[in-house]
């Protein structure tokens, strides 16, 4: 077995324990429908179903997050046996960009889980790895390759790194705001039913994306100063406005955008949420998109 | 987050007052609102969309004029709205002039209300800090000024700036947090400022050269060059150099993994590779591209040489099929031209027109002959690359058929009509580009500030705390509490802790505070 073969094959289970722990997500999120609600007079049979949900939410989300603990070891077999089997960082095309990028967003997950008590970030932190991974491994596989020349820098090293940094921010903030937007419905509609009512309250959700998204926000700086420095050293110009620097600046000035948002009166909270999910969708675009639509200097995903 | 001393940034929608002065002012007030900012930050992020979908003329200006020509509906307007030059546009020069003539106006007076806050002492002490973060009261047996004197003690000690009153203390801290944010932004005015010099003193030009050709640093030894306003041509550095050979490899799926030139410059031999561009002085030398020069001899009617040396043809495709010409101006009694494409590698037998891999495995070289009379010298430079056909007709067989020639290395043609064409090998040449970033220097100094200011500006927590003291029977009641300038609370919390073991009341927070799991 070549460290290749190891690599693909731990990516793949990494996809389905993925998969695995959005379902167990999926089943706390489900069980929690019976939670009783603040301010209800219950009967005795709600009371016992409340019991039963909150046993069926705790249990659970035990097993969510050691599936997802499980998922993020085996990813990160695959992602370092990626880079064993290539002899180089394993962040040449756009396969290798996405799973080191879901590696990130996993990982900060794990962490905010554990150590912050977020595990109500698993459903969508898990959906959106499952259905990363799920396209990284059919879609987007490339067998392992060396780097075309121009990506042979520290410099390029230290770009990626920031980058799939700030991606795990970014990520997470978007998911933290999406999970906002509905729970600020469901709060103005009256008492919060179900699953929505074991989330954090709006305020602190709202809060918990804001300071997520401000962590990405110098990272992303940096990603794109390095960046520059790279493109100096490979081609001689640090901006060129090829696509892929051309969306990175989009990203930029969206997040800055987004940061001006929460100060301006009248654009807290729905709105700030919506310019954090475009400002997500921006990053993803240029991730995927643009290594698909567009050729420029920086399409090496085609391979 | 809340900060009472950011200057009015308010709604100042009201019909503005009549008159010029007033109109202006409320243009201005507009201008700099962050609402405004907002807006210009999101006008910026779409004109700068078309960009990326658009072919771009600085980019290729080939695709640009094939779009237009496929486009002959929109092309054109689009051509006139500046939208294949999305960067130089009007429209876009005018968003960021816009955007950044905001931000002046916004920071500028901020420093003025930021030097005034560091200059002011601490704020009074309010009358009520029953509502604050954190608050705190109890009854010690120290007196009020022995109380005071250790609360100004432990806020010192924690770097706050303290202002005593009669029956009071107050404290606070975190002044980087605004410094930080000005930073960033006049940082923001740098970056602008640095790559508006770059565009005006720099120069960029690219020239090809073939294995054991010479570069010389002056005007005439590019193909391309575009250069600043600014720019003075006799400030080209002076250096040369000679590509002495240039390897190229190449994966078995044919991407490539290796370019390596090596180069003498001075009588020292260096290599000049993707990411180690060569510099002499402050000017770069960059590997941009490299392709194939078949090297051909073309005998003439008389059995003169006629043309003899490598001919620089440009790739077409990945796989490197190249195309070019051959002018064998000086051929009598007739001048000869060959219009060819090179393949580097074909598989045996086969006829097609393409190249099957990028290295030069098996190559060959296809060319269309034309002959016609001489031509008068005129003086005017040819485009190389392309054949100018007027005054040339294609050489044709016995039957009356065009000749095209397929040959092999070491092949010999012999032209109907005269003359010979000798396929004898083929070398390399390097693309390389030259170019100077007089202004870098500013553009990474004024990063540099930005990442340091936002990072202060996220880190640092301004805070304020208070305490207060009243004589009760037995000793001294205390009261304290903060204030949290942003939504961090957990660090005013730690404080405040301190602060009231200091002064010797319980640490335990008496207001109750909503949770804050994040
Ligand atoms: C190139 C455009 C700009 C960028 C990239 C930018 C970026 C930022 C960022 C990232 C922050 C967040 C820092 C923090 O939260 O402390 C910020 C804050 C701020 N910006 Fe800008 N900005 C720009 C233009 C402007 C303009 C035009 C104005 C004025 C109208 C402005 C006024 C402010 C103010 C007042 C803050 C608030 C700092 C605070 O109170 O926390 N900015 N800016």
């Amino acid at each position: 077995m070549s460290v290749d073969y190891i690599s693909n094959l731990a990516m793949v289970t990494s996809a389905a324990l993925y998969l695995l722990a959005l379902i167990a997500y999926a089943a706390k999120w489900a069980s929690g429908r019976a939670l009783l609600t603040e301010g209800m007079k219950p009967s005795r049979a709600q009371v016992d179903a409340d019991e039963k949900a909150r046993f069926g939410l705790d249990l659970w989300g035990r097993i969510g997050i050691a599936l997802a603990c499980l998922g993020l070891a085996t990813h990160l077999v695959g992602v370092i046996g990626r880079g064993i089997a290539a002899n180089r960082a394993p962040w040449g095309n756009m396969y290798e960009f996405i799973t080191s990028a879901l590696v990130a967003v996993v990982a900060l997950f794990v962490y905010l889980a554990i150590a912050k008590g977020a595990d109500w970030l698993g459903l969508p932190v898990m959906l959106l790895a499952a259905l990363g991974q799920g396209l990284a491994v059919t879609v987007f596989y490339v067998a392992v390759g060396p780097l075309v020349p121009a990506l042979h820098s520290v410099f390029f090293v230290v770009h990626i790194l920031a980058a799939i940094t700030a991606a795990g921010a970014f990520n997470i903030g978007a998911i933290a705001a999406i999970l906002y937007l509905l729970k600020a419905r469901a709060e103005k509609r009256g008492p919060v039913k179900g699953y929505l009512a074991k989330l954090p309250s709006a305020e602190v959700l709202d809060r918990f994306s804001y300071r997520a998204t401000l962590f990405g926000f110098p990272i992303w700086t940096f990603t794109i100063a390095a960046g520059a420095v790279w493109a100096q050293y490979a081609w001689g110009r640090f901006w060129g406005w090829d696509p892929k620097e051309t969306w990175s600046f989009i990203t930029w000035v969206v997040y800055a955008g987004y940061l001006h948002a929460r100060l301006t009166a009248g654009w807290k909270g729905r709105r700030a949420a919506i310019v954090a999910i475009i400002g997500v969708a921006t990053f993803w675009f240029n991730f995927v998109g643009i290594n698909l639509l567009v050729s420029g200097l920086h399409s090496y995903g085609k391979g | 987050m809340a900060r009472e001393n950011r200057p009015s940034n308010g709604p100042a929608e009201l019909a503005p007052a009549l008159g010029p002065v007033a109109t202006l002012r409320w243009l201005w007030t507009q201008l700099t609102s962050m609402k405004t900012a907002l807006w210009l930050l999101f006008a910026l992020a779409v004109a700068a969309m078309p960009g990326s979908f658009l072919p771009q003329r600085p980019v290729n200006p080939v695709k640009v004029s094939d779009y237009i020509k496929a486009n002959p509906g929109v092309g054109p307007w689009l051509d006139r709205l500046g939208f294949f030059d999305v960067f130089a546009a009007p429209w876009f020069g005018a968003i960021y002039v816009l955007l950044f003539v905001s931000l002046v106006g916004c920071i500028v007076p901020r420093i003025w209300v930021y030097l005034r806050e560091l200059r002011n002492p601490p704020p009074a002490v309010p009358a009520s800090l029953a509502k604050l973060t954190g608050y705190r009261t109890g009854v010690v047996t120290q007196s009020p000024a022995e109380v005071l004197d250790a609360a100004a003690a432990s806020l010192k000690a924690k770097g706050f700036r303290v202002r005593r009153e009669a029956d009071a203390v107050s404290g606070d801290k975190g002044f980087l947090r605004e410094l930080g944010n000005l930073v960033f932004h006049l940082a923001l005015v740098i970056v602008l400022c640095g790559l508006g010099w770059n565009a005006l003193a720099s120069f960029r030009g690219t020239s090809i050269i073939v294995e054991g050709g010479s570069f010389s640093n002056t005007l005439t030894q590019y193909d391309e060059f575009t250069s600043g306003a600014a720019f003075r041509p006799s400030s080209l550095t002076p250096f040369s150099f000679r590509l002495d050979s240039f390897d190229v490899k190449f994966t078995p799926k044919g991407a490539p993994s290796v370019f390596d030139a090596k180069v003498t410059t001075d009588g020292a031999t260096k290599n000049l590779e993707v990411n180690s561009p060569l510099t002499f002085g402050n000017t770069e030398v960059h590997l941009l591209g490299n392709g194939y020069a078949p090297v051909v001899k073309v005998l003439d009617g008389n059995g003169n040489v006629a043309f003899s040396g490598p001919a620089v043809f440009l790739p077409q495709d990945g796989m490197f099929t190249s195309a070019g010409t051959i002018k064998a101006q000086d051929g009598r009694p007739e001048r000869l031209a060959f219009d060819g494409l090179f393949l580097p590698t074909v598989v045996p037998g086969s006829l097609a027109f393409v190249s099957s891999f990028p290295d030069a495995l098996n190559p060959q070289l296809l060319v269309g002959i034309w002959h016609g009379p001489p031509k008068v010298e005129t003086g005017t430079p040819e485009n190389i690359y392309t054949l100018d056909t007027t005054g040339l007709t294609k050489v044709t067989d016995a039957d009356g058929k065009t000749v095209r020639a397929r040959l092999n290395v070491g092949d010999t043609f012999a032209i109907p009509g005269g003359g010979s064409i000798s396929f004898t090998g083929w070398q390399r040449w390097a693309k390389v580009q030259v170019s100077t970033n007089p202004g870098l220097w500013i553009v990474g100094i004024g990063f540099v500030l930005a990442l340091a200011g936002i990072a202060c500006s996220l880190l640092v927590r301004p805070r304020r705390a208070f305490v207060r003291v009243g004589a009760v029977e037995g000793g001294t009641s205390v009261q304290l509490g903060g204030i949290d300038r942003v939504d961090g609370r957990p660090a005013v919390d730690a404080e405040l802790a301190t602060l009231a073991s200091a002064v010797g009341i319980s640490s335990e927070t008496l207001a109750t505070t909503e949770g804050d799991p994040a």
